[in-house]
């Protein structure tokens, strides 16, 4: 479609003219009219929806939200030619089956070997080895390889040695969708460990005696402690009106020897009320300080994310400071327990914060685990009330550490921006469907390809130049105080190239460090060439000798 | 250029007892006459030079209010002095930081505004600026919130907003950009002034002069900045930076209005630390300088305080000790190359962050954020040395390749 105009949240009346087109897979917006050639691509799959705004004396104009937060205000020369575009972009948007989804269509150039070990790529037996388990006390079961036991956990669970498979039954039936008590996290120096798992069927006096077993062999796995923690992430309230449903959380006379604790985060409906609210404020035209801070505040989003920092760090100081093993569960144990206990062995282990240790962190806490991304990131047509942004608040938790641990992480924020982009792409198979099994039986596997080559080929740009090494931080005590909480304008704002600091350090310091590369082989060349060399390579330097022993030349 | 003469015609101080013995005036104004325009203005603060814009010959003037009163007073040297920055047929712009109710009511005290009648080449916009006093019960009530210890985001935000301390940075910015474009975008010269000419004036033309400017971005001419704009143009120090934001006792004339203007330089340095010689840590170590200092250089309230008190003689500068090579280091920004540009800093709630390094300095801890900045600075620093020494190692591979040639001609 010609005779189109982007327009930004500034310049809207010189805006110039520029051309739409729409693929199979992309809306490109082409402006040819300044002598640089300016694209904008935006992913169908990204669009979250499409109004039409009254008409202006410019043209029609369309409003295009995404789900990576980019905003794109279009306004079409023809009327029809807008509506054309509305309804193709509403029905492009919205795929009804997986099989449409951009997946199962992305060829790149890539031969069969190479796409198969890219699944391969990840390995989860390699992190619990990494752990020490199987140990004296843990076990990788395949318990769940029929999926007899939890039809959305991965086939191979962790569960303690000391828990036979009655217990592990008898567990599955009196927890919500079966979902067992399993491993998350040990923290091999003291053997604590951080468990995970669904609400109890309860409700007001139920007792499962294999489920008391399953948690007294969870806190007889460590010895060093003589109670375990069992933590409810949901608001006391919540957790109390789903005892009347049957459900509900641990009475600590049925179970010996456990500390039962609340931690209040709220549910998905209201993460996803607070994210709109807070993307209304980051649309506002020109806000006062006040409208912004007001809005900032109204929206409640900072208080969510402390809430769920807050979550992840008493989880890592019961684990590495206590050495007290914990239990942790929300109502499904698929959404805030996937948050909070990827965040705790975030701040406890330094492997996970590296590319390959985050890569293994999602594919074991949320992907394997079963939190169901297609539903929350509203991949395919379906229950709007299932969509919020539980994912987005984890990566947004993961960012506010690098802001106050700036060494501590081998990628930068470039990284969780594209594995956020990609989360709702679908255009790799890692996150689509809502478990292991359904991936399975979609065929993922065979069909698609995984992310994670594909962001590793890109480590160049995505890595973090000030990253001091795996020794350098052991855990992250983070200050959870307000203030230490900062508004994330490279998400939220992200396309608003106006709002961000106009000279980018990080890549200034990653060109830096790449020519680094290039003048190290430099100078390497060059002394090969000469025979003799005054004085000693700057010292971070590269240790290569010297060549030959050539005798020095005459002037 | 030639258009501008140094005026010794407040030496003794007494034509304006908070100006500098020399200031700069246009060329085709004589003492007389401005010893006139002096009685014009309020405390004497008649209009000099600020800022002369050397890409396209603009000026930025600054003064106090004029004395129009309720008859509507006019001093037609006041009217020749500021009409002499302007170039022909083009109009200049008058920049009032006070609102326009205000400036009214000013002329029942005697005080006013640049009535059009009588200016009608300059245009007047009202771009208000906080009054000093509003500013310290801003600072006091954000360091109130920084200091609260409990854990309630709600509460943070509410209280972080009600200080309206970020309003006034913004408010600010807005200002100094507002300056800076019309000299620079519009080609027109700009008179700033708001009452007194002592607070927000001097906030506004300094911080113009760092968007304009790129000396004023680096070490030496920020200091050369700090002189002229803060301590010779007569913002009164010592009132105005005696307690900070935890005294009991409440001083009427406190407020941190040099600290403002600190932390607007932070925000645009924040949004392009490459154009800055000087680090965060310079700006700070300033800001600590003006509250209390074991040298004499903030002392006073202008350079005449500063003559009776005999100064130079009795104390240090600031400046002698921060200028050597030992010191400087400290303050040295690794990111920084020097451009030549003008920089627009955006002034969108979402570019303006609360400065951690003041405001957080003794709440949280900075080691992670100082090993940052090493890492930073060793990385630029182990590229330069790299890099030099290819470069010489290259020059040593050419001479000895020219010197091989010169041996094998036969």
């Amino acid at each position: 479609v010609e005779n189109v105009k982007l327009l930004d949240r500034y310049a809207n009346r010189k805006a110039a003219s520029g051309t739409l087109y729409l693929t199979a897979t992309h809306l490109i917006y082409v402006d040819a009219s300044a002598e640089v050639r300016k694209e904008t691509w935006i992913l169908h799959h990204h669009i979250s929806s499409v109004e039409k705004l009254p008409l202006t004396t410019a043209g029609y104009p369309l409003l295009i939200h995404c789900k990576n937060f980019h905003v794109a205000h279009f306004v079409i020369g023809q009327e029809r030619d807008c509506h054309d575009v509305f309804t193709s972009l509403l029905k492009l948007s919205q795929p009804v089956k997986p099989e449409d989804l951009y997946a199962f269509s992305y060829n790149p150039k890539m031969s069969k070997e190479n796409r198969e070990m890219g699944w391969k790529l990840i390995d989860l037996k390699l992190d619990y080895q990494r752990m020490g388990i199987p140990n004296d006390y843990w076990e990788i079961t395949d318990i769940n390889k029929d999926y007899e036991v939890c039809n959305t956990y991965p086939p191979k669970i962790v569960v303690p040695r000391a828990a036979t498979r009655a217990v592990v039954m008898g567990s599955s039936r009196f927890r919500s969708r079966g979902r067992i008590p399993v491993l998350s996290y040990l923290y091999k120096e003291n053997n604590a460990a951080l468990c995970r798992c669904s609400q109890p069927l309860a409700g007001f006096s139920a007792r499962c005696l294999e489920d008391e077993q399953m948690l007294q062999a969870i806190r007889e796995a460590n010895p060093g402690s003589s109670f375990m923690y069992v933590v409810d992430t949901r608001p006391k309230l919540n957790a109390m009106a789903n005892r009347a449903a049957g459900k509900g959380y641990e009475n600590e006379d049925h179970y010996e020897n456990i500390r039962f604790k609340f931690i209040g985060i709220e549910n998905i409906h209201v993460m996803r009320s607070s994210l709109q609210k807070l993307l209304e404020v980051c649309e506002m035209k020109s806000p006062s300080m006040s409208d912004f801070l007001t809005g900032l505040e109204n929206s409640g989003w900072l208080r969510h994310i402390k809430a769920v920092m807050d979550a992840g760090v008493f989880l890592a100081k019961a684990v590495g400071e206590e050495g007290v093993s914990v239990l942790v569960h929300c109502s499904d144990g698929w959404d805030r327990t996937a948050q909070v206990c990827s965040l705790a062995a975030l701040l406890l282990d330094p492997f996970y914060r590296t590319f390959k240790g985050f890569m293994v962190l999602i594919e074991k806490e949320w992907i394997a685990m079963g939190h169901k991304f297609s539903h929350r990131c509203g991949h395919l047509d379906g229950d709007p009330k299932e969509v919020s942004p539980v994912f987005t608040q984890f990566v947004e938790c993961v960012w506010q550490l690098m802001q106050q641990f700036p060494c501590s992480f081998e990628f930068n924020e470039r990284f969780l921006l594209q594995i956020h982009d990609h989360v709702y792409s679908c255009q790799f198979g890692n996150f689509l469907g809502t478990c292991h099994k359904e991936r399975e039986e979609l065929r993922i596997f065979e069909k698609t390809h995984s992310l994670w080559p594909f962001l590793l080929q890109r480590k160049q740009e995505l890595r973090n130049p000030l990253y001091r090494g795996f020794t350098a931080y052991k855990e992250l005590q983070p200050n959870t105080l307000p203030f230490s909480f900062q508004f994330w304008c490279g998400m939220y704002n992200r396309f608003d190239k106006g709002m961000h600091p106009k000279q980018c350090v990080l890549e200034q310091l990653l060109s830096l460090v790449s020519h680094k590369v290039t003048l190290e082989d430099d100078a390497a060349q060059l002394e090969n060439k000469l025979p003799l060399l005054d004085g000693p390579l700057p010292s971070e330097g590269c240790s290569l000798p010297k060549a030959g022993s050539a005798a020095p030349r005459a002037p | 250029t030639n258009e501008w003469r140094l005026s010794c015609v407040n030496k003794e101080f007494s034509v304006c007892s908070s100006y500098p013995p020399v200031v700069i005036v246009p060329k085709c104004v004589d003492d007389e006459a401005l010893r006139k325009v002096a009685l014009f203005r309020q405390g004497g603060r008649f209009p000099v030079l600020s800022y002369y814009h050397k890409k396209n010959g603009m000026a930025m003037l600054r003064s106090s209010q004029p004395l129009t009163g309720t008859n509507g007073r006019r001093c037609k040297e006041d009217e020749k002095l500021i009409n002499a920055t302007l170039r022909s047929g083009r109009r200049g712009f008058v920049i009032d930081t006070r609102p326009l109710s205000v400036a009214q009511q000013a002329r029942a005290k005697g005080g006013g505004f640049e009535q059009e009648v009588h200016y009608p080449q300059w245009r007047r916009i009202h771009k208000y600026i906080e009054r000093f006093n509003i500013l310290q019960e801003s600072f006091i009530k954000l360091v109130e919130a920084c200091n609260d210890q409990s854990h309630n985001m709600d509460r943070w935000l509410s209280k972080l907003e009600a200080s309206n301390w970020l309003t006034h940075i913004k408010e600010l910015l807005t200002a100094a950009c507002l300056a800076a474009q019309c000299i620079d975008r519009e080609s027109a010269s700009v008179l700033v002034h708001g009452s007194e000419g002592t607070d927000s004036t001097l906030q506004v033309t300094s911080l113009a002069q760092i968007i304009l400017d790129p000396r004023c971005r680096t070490i030496r001419g920020f200091e050369a900045l700090i002189v002229r704009e803060w301590l010779q143009a007569g913002h009164p120090f010592q009132q105005r930076c005696a307690q900070s934001a935890y005294s009991n006792s409440k001083q009427k004339w406190e407020a941190p209005v040099f600290l403002l203007f600190l932390e607007c330089v932070w925000q645009i340095h924040r949004q392009f630390p490459c154009s800055f010689e000087f680090n965060e840590q310079f700006l700070i170590m300033l800001f600590e300088h003006a509250y209390a200092s074991q040298f004499g250089t903030f002392l006073g309230n202008n350079e005449n305080e500063r003559a009776k008190l005999k100064l130079p003689q009795k104390t240090m500068s600031l400046w002698s000790w921060v200028n050597r090579p030992e010191e400087l280091s400290r303050f040295q920004n690794p990111l920084y190359e020097a451009n030549i540009l003008v920089i627009w800093p955006s002034v969108a709630p979402q570019s303006l962050q609360l400065w951690e390094g003041v405001f957080l300095r003794w709440n949280r801890p900075s080691r992670f954020l100082e090993e940052a900045e090493e890492e930073r600075i060793n990385i630029i620093k182990y590229n330069k040395e790299l890099q030099a020494k290819v470069n010489t190692l290259r020059r040593q591979l050419a001479e000895m390749e020219a010197d091989e040639e010169v041996q094998e001609e036969p």
